[in-house]
């Protein structure tokens, strides 16, 4: 029997790694992830009969109580709350493992070895750490408090204590296992580590640290793995620990920043913003245009990349973005979207929200893919988005957003702006494009600006 | 000992295999990846299935069974919301057609 249970556990962890290698093409994907879903099914099928825990009515009311709850969310939730959901799930996972591994903590005999007492306590403070930090990261993300960093005095201290408290803790459950205070001050402690290790982290900078904290819902359920001497969860955790570290260091690089700047530097406090934004050169005019404007000027191109940014999802406007760029293809012009790694509230966010309102996906170019195109291109109409396209991120060093890897839309013929005021983005940079010549503003709610764009598009 | 040093064996080795496999998966598909991740996570339902079960109703058993709660809301959650993400991607013909 031990064979069949085992054996059903590594075709699980097999099915897992083929499921994410079909994750690599938008063709594959879905299928795969059925692949992965057959996985989970069989592990824990398999689970249930070796053990002969069928029966406990408890377990099979926990697994339906949670299977609801799972399911109900997955229907309701909105695609621009995906950010929350991700990172209200990293938590569940967090705390699944701590409590596996208290649970297993409880039952000691007096006989467990090294290896379980260590490895049950790194579950604990993974999991736990997990659980309070994606709260927090769920909280900013739903507004529930706000998104600024928030940095008390001696901040780094304070978490350097914290994690010599685990240590300590964790040494002091190891000698004395049978005193229960030390497994749940370890618990305590690895818990007020999460929160201070997410509360000076900005808003904006949140993609990454949902992904990180992706990584760490996976090393918990590898942590418990360990525990448990199961490779089934040792290896799944595994995959969803490199995942979630691999997205952490692409959102560093689309932001030019180092994890250490992200994790430690407290980007994006008020009074950054309100510095840079007044010495951006406030005194030069911009040309302000209408929609009846844009819509004139469509008729005589043959090339549009549109440029979303998060104000698109703001305003709702993706299906009537989707309208209008039907309505230029049909007028013959070549539509193409240009996507920005940081587009959006997390990793891929914004191709989502774009395949929701119907954008075919070969339509939706990465930034590497397409920066070479502009130069080719009529216009680069861009909606709510502002630092990735900000040319200052090229040439002025001492500005905050130096280095990032941006859109080249600079490089069209005429640049086009649906923006609701002259606000500088979320790095507080004035955006010098918004002055050039070439370049129309069009001031107003993307979705208006957009719906007023498509009622004179269908006019003429 | 040696059932912790097969483990460190088992979890490097996955980790390598995670890293190849993820550089491939385009930025297109960032997002059901995460989601994806969450309810691969979820994983640990089996742990859970096994803590519960573990002793006669005692303290440790009712953690295993808030733990199965918990774990499976990631393991249906994460699948369901992956697939309706998935199945929103479509290829450029139909979606003309549809529109």
């Amino acid at each position: 029997m031990i064979y069949l249970e085992q054996f059903s556990y590594l075709l699980a962890s097999v099915l897992f790694i083929i499921a994410l290698k079909m994750l690599g093409s938008a063709k594959t994907a879905r299928k795969g992830m059925q692949y992965a879903m057959f996985a989970m099914a069989l592990a824990i099928v398999i689970t249930l009969i070796i053990s002969g825990i069928v029966g406990p009515i408890q377990i099979i009311i926990g697994m339906v109580v949670g299977g609801l709850i799972g399911g109900v969310v997955a229907k309701r939730i909105e695609m621009t709350s995906m950010p929350q959901m991700v990172a209200l799930f990293n938590g569940f996972g967090g705390i699944a493992s701590t409590l596996v591994a208290y649970s297993e903590y409880l039952r000691y005999s007096g006989a467990e070895t090294m290896d379980v007492r260590v490895t049950v306590i790194l579950s604990l403070f993974i999991g736990t750490v997990t659980l309070t930090g994606s709260l927090i990261a769920y909280a900013k993300l739903q507004g529930v408090m706000p998104g600024r960093p928030i940095v008390l005095p001696l901040h780094q201290l304070l978490n350097l204590l914290l994690v010599v408290g685990v240590v300590i803790f964790g040494i002091m459950n190891v000698m004395e296992p049978s005193v229960q205070m030390w497994a749940i001050l370890i618990i305590a402690t690895a818990a007020i580590f999460g929160i201070t290790f997410v509360i000076p982290i900005g808003g904006a900078d949140m993609p990454v640290v949902i992904a990180l904290l992706n990584s760490y819902s996976g090393l918990a359920a590898s942590a418990t793995g360990f525990v448990l001497s199961n490779n089934v969860l040792i290896i799944a955790g595994a995959l969803v620990g490199a995942s979630g570290l691999i997205l952490t260091q692409l959102m560093c690089d689309a932001m030019n920043r180092s994890l250490f700047n992200v994790l430690f530097g407290a980007v994006g406090t008020d009074d950054s913003t309100g510095d840079a934004g007044t010495g951006g050169g406030e005194q030069k005019t911009v040309t302000r245009y209408t929609a009846e404007d844009v819509a004139m000027i469509m008729d005589t191109v043959q090339s549009v990349i549109i440029v979303p940014g998060y104000g698109l999802a703001v305003a709702q406007a993706q299906h009537v973005l989707h309208e209008m760029g039907e309505l230029l293809t049909a007028k013959g012009i070549d539509v193409k979207y240009a996507i920005h790694p940081v587009a959006g509230r997390m990793p891929g966010h914004m191709n989502v929200l774009l395949a929701e309102a119907n954008v075919p996906y070969d339509v939706l170019y990465e930034m590497d893919d397409i920066n070479d195109d502009f130069q080719n291109t009529d216009v680069a109409l861009i909606i709510g988005a502002n630092d990735v396209v900000n040319p200052s991120a090229r040439t002025k060093k001492d500005s905050p957003l130096y280095g990032m890897p941006i859109l080249n839309v600079d490089y069209a013929r005429t640049v086009m702006f649906v923006k609701r005021s002259m606000g500088a983005g979320f790095a507080g940079e004035a955006n010098p494009l918004f002055f050039d010549d070439k370049t129309m503003m069009v001031f107003g709610d993307a979705k208006a600006v957009i719906t007023g764009l498509v009622k004179a598009l269908k006019e003429e | 000992m040696e059932s912790l040093i097969v483990s460190i064996y088992v979890f490097t080795l996955a980790v390598f295999i995670g890293f190849e496999l993820i550089t491939k998966v385009p930025p297109l598909l960032h997002t059901p990846l995460m989601s994806g991740s969450n309810a691969i996570s979820g994983i640990t339902v089996v742990g859970a299935l096994l803590a519960a079960n573990a002793d006669n109703w005692g303290l440790s058993s009712i953690l295993g069974i808030f733990a199965i709660a918990f774990a499976m809301i990631n393991v249906i959650g994460g699948f369901m919301v992956t697939d309706r993400m998935l199945s929103m991607f479509k290829k450029d013909k139909k979606a003309e057609k549809g529109a």
